[in-house]
């Protein structure tokens, strides 16, 4: 069967989500906001032929990120076909995840378009790199400072709460 | 900048920052205000400040989520993906909720009727691309306000019928012949639509008709004069009988 829920209850309930992974790869700007139209738009096509089993989120936090990353890259003007990126540990697709999405936005913009690219885009740190103008080595350990700066932040925000480490 | 705005929330509850101080440094200039009050208790106590502060971040975010949201109904309604677009508006005989597709109005409901489940059947029965937004429902919405003032007769706006169809779809088109300020019984409406024996199935017809209001259901009335049913309730129902006695007898 497939889905018979009006497109609205999506926007509702996961329009913040969204929101936060665009934010988390593009920055708190107008790109993330483009990314968040593009998901909602990709999605609301998709929407009639979608399973109707389908975990919403996950789903739409997949789109998300892909659409971020296909405007990142347009942004940096390099005509990379957009294969799709591979997926990668993709921890948001965890409903809880929404501090950690936070925390990934809060990271000085070199680490977090590091950390995003790598580990939510599924980029290799060459990629990254030419995205991002810089080389793979330094792109790999702004990926290791961004990894350690959220497990500073994430878990101090977090454990109050009992989130899991 | 919204970024940093969102630490607070949960910055207060991890008082112990300082644990690690040298590694803090780098990332300082960046985040959370509460790190600056890193070496003791007293930011902790969570003054109303705190809290002020925290839900205006959230008031922003909703705020910014609306933008967004009928920015993406506009581009849905361009890029022809915007199948079922709805509004909700006030009324005298109570909030209204509207519906249309790029043929017309195709839903016209009662708030006891339950918005969430005229919604559900919308999508289940045309299509579940369905958003909020205004703009496709401003046409009914402005005859709705000069029919409730009185200064509307005949609804003008395209219709779609989606929702109907056999008899009950031939009754609803012919109510729009009973004129504004007149009512017909539903024995005479079987007969206008050249059924006479049809009296309960044309109750059946205006109980389910999508769009009422707006294709007058409520003018059929059971032959001793009393109002009969309605799908908005007999108050309702009497309201606009009223409303419509009195524009045509000159005297609201």
């Amino acid at each position: 069967m497939n889905m018979q829920e009006p497109f609205e209850r999506a926007v509702e309930q996961h329009g913040a989500t969204v929101l936060r992974v665009c934010r988390a790869v593009l920055g708190p700007e107008a790109d993330a906001d483009d990314a968040w139209s593009e998901t909602f738009l990709a999605a609301m096509r998709a929407w009639p032929e979608l399973p109707e089993d389908t975990n919403v989120e996950a789903w739409l936090v997949r789109v998300a990120k892909r659409k971020a990353i296909d405007l990142a890259r347009a942004r940096s003007r390099q005509a990379i076909p957009t294969d799709e990126p591979p997926e990668g540990p993709a921890p948001a697709d965890h409903p809880d995840a929404e501090g950690l999405w936070d925390a990934v936005a809060a990271l000085p913009e070199r680490q977090r378009l590091a950390v995003a690219y790598h580990y939510l885009g599924g980029l290799p740190h060459a990629e990254t790199a030419e995205l991002i103008g810089s080389n793979a080595e330094a792109v790999r350990r702004a990926t290791a400072d961004g990894i350690k700066g959220l497990r500073r932040t994430y878990h101090t925000d977090t454990s109050p709460k009992g989130a899991p480490r | 900048m919204t970024a940093d705005q969102y630490t607070p929330p949960d910055g207060h509850l991890g008082g112990h920052t300082d644990d690690q101080p040298d590694h803090t440094t780098h990332t300082d200039t960046h985040t959370d205000p509460d790190d600056e009050s890193t070496g003791g208790d007293e930011g902790t106590d969570g003054t109303p400040g705190e809290i002020q502060y925290t839900d205006s971040v959230e008031e922003n975010l909703t705020r910014h989520l609306m933008a967004l949201k009928m920015d993406l109904a506009t581009r849905a309604e361009r890029g022809g993906v915007l199948d079922i677009a709805f509004h909700e508006v006030d009324s005298p005989v109570g909030r209204l909720l509207l519906a249309a597709t790029a043929k017309g109005v195709v839903r016209v409901a009662f708030e006891r009727e339950g918005f969430d489940d005229v919604l559900e059947t919308l999508a289940e029965k045309i299509s579940p691309r369905v958003l909020s937004s205004p703009r496709r429902l401003e046409p009914v919405a402005r005859e709705l306000d000069q029919y409730f003032d009185g200064q509307l007769r005949e609804f003008t706006v395209p219709k779609d019928y989606s929702l109907s169809e056999g008899f009950r779809l031939a009754v609803q088109q012919h109510l729009t012949d009973i004129g504004y300020g007149h009512t017909a019984s539903y024995k005479e409406v079987a007969d206008l639509v050249g059924n006479p024996k049809a009296v309960r199935a044309v109750g059946t017809a205006c109980a389910t008709n999508p769009l009422p209001v707006v294709v007058p259901c409520h003018r059929v009335v059971r032959s001793d004069g009393t109002p009969g049913g309605y799908v908005g309730g007999l108050d309702a129902k009497q309201t606009l009988l009223t409303l419509e006695n009195e524009m045509v007898s000159g005297c609201p």
